[in-house]
Formats: C-alpha cells, structure tokens, sequence
C-alpha cells in the first residue's frame, strides 16, 4: 500500500476508521484499503439521523461496480448525521476516504470505546499480514 | 507458451492448479493492472478504474486481452459437416471470411456454451469458446464430431485482442490494412498490424463497433504495444462485465448454463431446427419439443427503479412472495444510467413494462422491464 495510515484515526478489522471529533461526536469512514479493494464506489446506503447502533451492527452498504459490501458499526451510538454529498457524489469516497468521503458521525454510547479500536500502528501490522 | 497443437483435450483448469496467463500477462502487470482469477486464468480486472475504462470504450477506443478465450479448430473435408453437427446455428450459409453467433447444445437441450463460428475456408472452421468452458467444448466436440474431422485446441497458439469503440475501426485501419474498414459486422480477413500477421474479425461484446484480432501468442505484445501508442486504453474484464451487460449480451455461467435453454435466454434466433443441409445436431430433438411446449419462463431485461443495484442470485418474488426467479446480471450501468439487470421470471410475468419485485439480502427492490439492449450505439 502506497496510501500512508493517517496515525490520528482508529480502525477496525473491517477496514473502516473512526474520529473523536471535539464535540464528543465520533465520525465514521471506510479506509484507503477498503477503497482500493472495492473499485470505483456508485452507491451508498447508509442509516438516517437518529438511528440507535450496537456495536459490530451492520448499519449500512457500500455498491462498487462489481459488489455490495456491508458496514459494521465500529462502536454503540446514535447516528447524528450522514454525509449527504455522497448521494450525488459517492466517487468522494475512492478520492478522499480519509476527508470528504466521510460517511456518518455518531454520539458514542460510551466514548471510551474509541479506544477499544485498532491505532494506526495496529492497522498496518494488520494490513501487513493481509497482502 | 509452447505453440505445440494438441490433439487430446488439455485438463480443465481446477481450483487446485495455478491459475493461467496470458502471452500478455507481463504487459498487464508492468501496466500495474489489478488482477483476478477468472475462469481458471490470472487476469487484469481493471488498470484505473471500472467506470473509466468503460467510458473510455463508449467514447475513444479500448483494448482487452480476451486470449484466455479458447480457439477450437474444425479442419479436414467433412469440417462443415461436423461443425453443423454440434452448433444449433446453420453454418451452411456462412461464405469464407464471415462468421456467426451460435449455441451449442446437449442431447436434452441445455447449453454446452455459446460460441462464435468463423469460415476461413470450406475445410476449415474456427470456433472461439469461453475460456472455462474450453476443456468441455473440446471435449464435447470429440464425442459428437470428432470421427469426422480434425478438431483441435490451438488456443494457446493465439492471443486475442478485441479492440472497441467508436474510434477503434480507425485505429484498426490505421495500423493494419485499410480494407478491413469495409469488413461488414461478422466478417473477418487477414494482413498485417505493425509488422504481425493477423487476422481481423468484425465482432465484439461491449456493443460498440470495433475489431477482434487473432494475434500470434508469442508477437502480441507488438500488437498490444501498437494499439496503446496508437491512443486506446487498456480495458479489464471489470468494464467488460459492465459493457456487455448495458448491451444485454449473455454471459456463459451467469445468463446461460446446461440448465437454461436457448429459448428461455432469448436465443432463440440462433436455434435452425431446420437447417439448409437438412443436417441434424446435438440437441435437435430436444429443442424441437422444447420449442412445440413453449417457454415456461423467460431471461428478462429490468431497470431499476429508484435507488438500488441488483446482483447476480437476488430473488424474484410473485405477489405471493413467493421466489419465483432469480437475477443473473445486474451492476451499475454506466452510460445509460441506473442500475440494470437481467433475471428468469416465469413467462406469464414478462410483459414488456412490467415491473418485478427483486429481493436481496432483506430488501425489496422494483425493476421494471426493458425490451432489447439498454444501451444502444448511434449508427
């Protein structure tokens, strides 16, 4: 993998990655791997404002070209928003999956559960043992 | 490559074998192609990107290594004979130099594969199979044929190149012989493309105009290489998928399989129950009664409506609810819009304009029906 692992976010086996963000929301995105072993990404199904996540749950679906593919929560939460360009737009997320290809933020259930997840350093090892 | 033609079938590739490359293989890697095993061979997915690689097809011109496809040769003085024996289409009518569309069926009237049949002389016909499916072919056509002529796998002497899109007969021309822009849809001549002898088919599977060009293995990157400085784009299977399926073209072992007939699939065209040399075929008697009972369900086109991909193995629902078919194509289609699909749905459900239920994995989705190609070339 040429795409750097931003050493900021945490991640999940399933190759998506989460933020705190200073409003003690979480924001939630697939990463540069996933991206690169989807394709070309042309729809996303993702949950509305409101929606009450547990952990692991699948809350979602990524449509590239050839597959469907589901997303997992990476933590319990209330979903606050989604972002909205990608109905329009779901190439943001092959162009900027670490930024404008965001898909929702949530309110933890438990915001230390942030720390339950892989850090940056973890997900290389792991990205190492699955080339 | 050993360009050693071999009489006696070569094994079917298995999971447990490596998969196969093409004499093109190193180009694709070099090219940093993303690759996937496909019907037993290592083959280039995508260089960019799916949805760049199509438009690059429907707009400028695109090139595919499609040599993983097998080339069977029918060669002696009952070669026609023997070719009419198995294939359902009627190739008495073919000239040297043209080709056709055709199916190849068992005795009970499923689908061996689906294949083109090029004419290069009386004594001499090519059948271009599906890579998967060469082994089968080759031997299918010893047991019902091969008493009659020489029937011989020659694919790995051949690396085929299909080069489509608007700009690709230009190109084609440009680089090879300036007659071949007068080849007719079907037709097929040989000459030389920078410095290779070749030969060059009028046909396709992206639904664009364009050539297929039979290439020595061991010259094809010559070929490749002329073709890409020429301006065309690399294309993987990944764009092929989604090229073939906006031009409803079957695809072997998803559209059509030894469970399908040709009449359920909308290939009934190419079934000729009474062929010109009154000869019969494998299959004949099948398809006659086939054809007298009428099709009990139907490959249909849909489009779906609103929001929603359809895959390949979603359930058709009645009603009822009840699963009455299944989706057999379905992807984003990139030029004409949406996403689009092709399933079986019993016969009494496929009016034109009307709408299915397709249900996968929990959800419900409304396709309504397309009659013909979902996309369609100005001519």
């Amino acid at each position: 993998m040429s795409d750097a692992v931003p050493s900021n976010l945490r991640y999940t086996r399933d190759h998506e990655w989460a933020r705190g963000e200073d409003d003690g929301t979480v924001t939630i995105g697939i990463t540069a791997h996933a991206v690169d072993q989807l394709g070309d990404i042309t729809m996303l199904t993702l949950p509305e404002p409101g929606s009450k996540l547990e952990t692991g749950e699948s809350f979602g679906d990524v449509d590239s070209v050839k597959a469907v593919s589901e997303l997992f929560a990476p933590l319990a939460g209330e979903v606050t928003s989604t972002n909205d360009q990608l109905d329009a737009s779901p190439e943001l997320v092959n162009a900027a999956p670490y930024g404008a290809g965001w898909l929702v933020t949530l309110r933890p259930t438990d915001r230390d559960s942030l720390s339950n997840l892989m850090d940056a350093i973890a997900y290389e090892k792991l990205l190492a043992e699955t080339e | 490559m050993t360009p050693t033609p071999t009489p006696t079938p070569t094994p079917a590739p298995t999971q447990t074998t490596a998969p196969r490359q093409t004499a093109l293989f190193a180009a694709h890697v070099a090219r940093g192609a993303k690759l996937v095993d496909f019907g037993g061979w290592h083959m280039p997915l995508q260089y960019v990107g799916i949805l760049a690689e199509h438009r690059a097809v429907r707009e400028a011109a695109g090139i595919f290594d499609v040599s993983h496809m097998g080339e069977i040769d029918f060669r002696g003085p009952r070669a026609l004979e023997a070719v009419q024996g198995v294939i359902t289409n009627d190739a008495t009518r073919l000239a040297d130099g043209r080709a056709l569309y055709t199916a190849v069926c068992y005795p009970d009237g499923g689908i061996v594969d689906d294949c083109i049949v090029y004419r290069r002389s009386a004594q001499d016909f090519r059948l271009v199979v599906n890579a998967s499916n060469t082994a089968k072919d080759l031997a299918f056509f010893h047991e019902h044929a091969g008493q009659l002529c020489d029937i011989a796998d020659r694919s790995e002497q051949w690396a085929l190149i299909a080069v489509q899109g608007p700009d690709a007969p230009g190109i084609v021309a440009e680089l090879g012989e300036a007659s071949w822009l007068d080849l007719p849809s079907f037709a097929f001549a040989s000459g030389m493309l920078a410095g290779v002898p070749v030969e060059a088919a009028r046909t396709g599977y992206t639904g664009e105009d364009g050539f297929e060009l039979f290439v020595p293995a061991h010259r094809s990157e010559s070929v490749w290489n002329a073709l890409l400085d020429a301006g065309t784009q690399p294309i993987g299977l990944g764009a092929r998928d989604t090229l073939r399926l906006e031009a409803r073209l079957c695809l072997y072992g998803h559209d059509i399989d030894e469970t399908t007939t040709a009449f359920e699939a909308g290939l009934g065209w190419v079934v000729k129950l009474d062929k010109l040399d009154k000869t019969s075929f494998t299959g004949q008697e099948a398809l006659a009664a086939l054809k007298q009972q009428g099709r009990k369900r139907k490959l249909v086109g849909f489009r779906v409506e609103g929001r929603g991909i359809a895959r390949p193995h979603a359930e058709i629902l009645d009603a009822d609810d009840r699963v009455v078919g299944q989706v057999t194509s379905g992807g984003p289609a990139p030029t004409a819009g949406g996403a689009v699909g092709m399933a079986y749905i019993p016969a009494h459900l496929a009016g034109p304009g009307d709408t299915i239920q397709i249900r996968q994995r929990g959800k419900v989705l409304t396709g309504r029906l397309v009659q013909g190609p979902f996309y369609k070339r100005d001519r």
